[in-house]
């Protein structure tokens, strides 16, 4: 193809050019028709699945009472699959670790001096962390939920990124590595406690149930928010005072 | 044909489409955009399919998952950048080196 980038570097003579370009073309054909007929095998399967299967969603309906919430969405992540979802968190805290071992945060551009910029920025900050608390909140009996939270909670620190918002030094250090664990280490913490606690782990006594949910979810929330925010910023923070 | 079965058919196309342009791409960032087109797919055929309880309510496991899901697929697309970049910056070259066409 011509439009490939690169393409013009190879300095093959023109005839082994052109049947270069054929042998690519051909394969690009069978390729698109091994994986047409793959789609059409998966869309065959998918259509004969059995309709009425309601998978999970009786036993989820049926130990809702002692979950301690009431959306069975944030039953099964906080409470009956609590262990993947404190993995994934986990798995959340590596991702800034390999950003961050490529290279120091570059703040490619100048902060923007632009007023609207600037006045859109203050106006939806704040609307961006109210509208994460209650999301926060409201997962316990509708849709949201930390991980809902922790995604606009990271827009609002993506815009803060790019209206020239910089964390400063005091941020950086320990701040902000304390905000990337609070998820992961609270879930922990709340599982082995559980522990001692006579139980096992990651199983909530339902009393307390709603209470320890709300805890670990609002420390994911935190941690998800900064996380991506981190991310968006693409290394680690500088030292000492940013150059 | 209902409308959960349309959607799972949609997201099974996507992630095809997405593999497709995995594999045909050289260039990383369409090579990265084409692994979350796939992972899409992905996430709607299961959604889409949580959707076969036969009572109003879906099937939540499925879409706790999924909520899991997108936002680690974020941050996994995110360390993908960071790769891509630091490949960019070493080689100059936002390509992996391409064996030549047998």
């Amino acid at each position: 193809m011509a439009r490939e980038p690169g393409g013009e570097k190879i300095v093959n003579p023109n005839p082994m050019m052109s049947n270069g370009n054929n042998c690519q073309r051909l394969f690009r054909l069978l390729l698109g028709l091994l994986l047409a007929v793959l789609a059409a095998g998966l869309g065959y399967v998918l259509s004969s699945l059995p309709s009425p299967a309601p998978g999970l969603s009786k036993p989820v309906a049926e130990h809702l009472e002692a979950s301690g919430v009431s959306n069975p969405v944030t039953a099964v992540l906080l409470n009956y699959r609590a262990y993947d979802t404190l993995l994934e968190l986990g798995v959340l805290l590596l991702a800034p670790l390999g950003v961050w071992s490529l290279g120091v945060a570059a703040r490619h551009r100048e902060p923007l001096v632009d007023p609207v910029l600037d006045m859109l920025a203050r106006l939806l900050v704040p609307m961006l962390i109210l509208v994460a608390g209650y999301l926060l909140w409201a997962g316990a009996h509708a849709p949201g939920g930390a991980f809902q939270a922790g995604s606009v909670l990271a827009a609002a620190g993506v815009l803060l990124l790019l209206s020239g918002w910089w964390p400063g030094p005091a941020f950086s250090g320990l701040p902000l590595r304390v905000s990337l664990t609070a998820g992961p280490g609270v879930f922990l913490v709340a599982g082995v406690a559980l522990m001692f606690a006579g139980g096992r782990m990651l199983e909530y006594p339902p009393p307390f149930a709603g209470a320890l949910i709300l805890l670990i979810e609002a420390a994911a929330t935190w941690s998800i928010g900064i996380t991506l925010a981190a991310l968006f910023a693409g290394g680690r923070p500088v030292a000492g005072p940013h150059r | 044909m209902n409308t959960a079965l349309l959607y799972a058919l949609v997201g099974a196309g996507l992630f095809f489409l997405g593999l497709y342009a995995l594999i045909v791409h050289a260039h990383l960032l369409r090579k990265i955009l084409a692994i979350n087109v796939m992972g899409s797919g992905v996430f709607l055929v299961l959604v889409a399919l949580a959707a076969r309880t036969g009572e109003a309510a879906p099937d939540p496991v499925p879409h706790a998952m999924v909520i899991t899901g997108i936002v680690v697929a974020v941050s996994a697309t995110a360390l993908a950048l960071a790769l891509a970049l630091r490949v960019q910056a070493e080689t100059g070259r936002a390509e992996l080196p391409e064996e030549p066409l047998e």
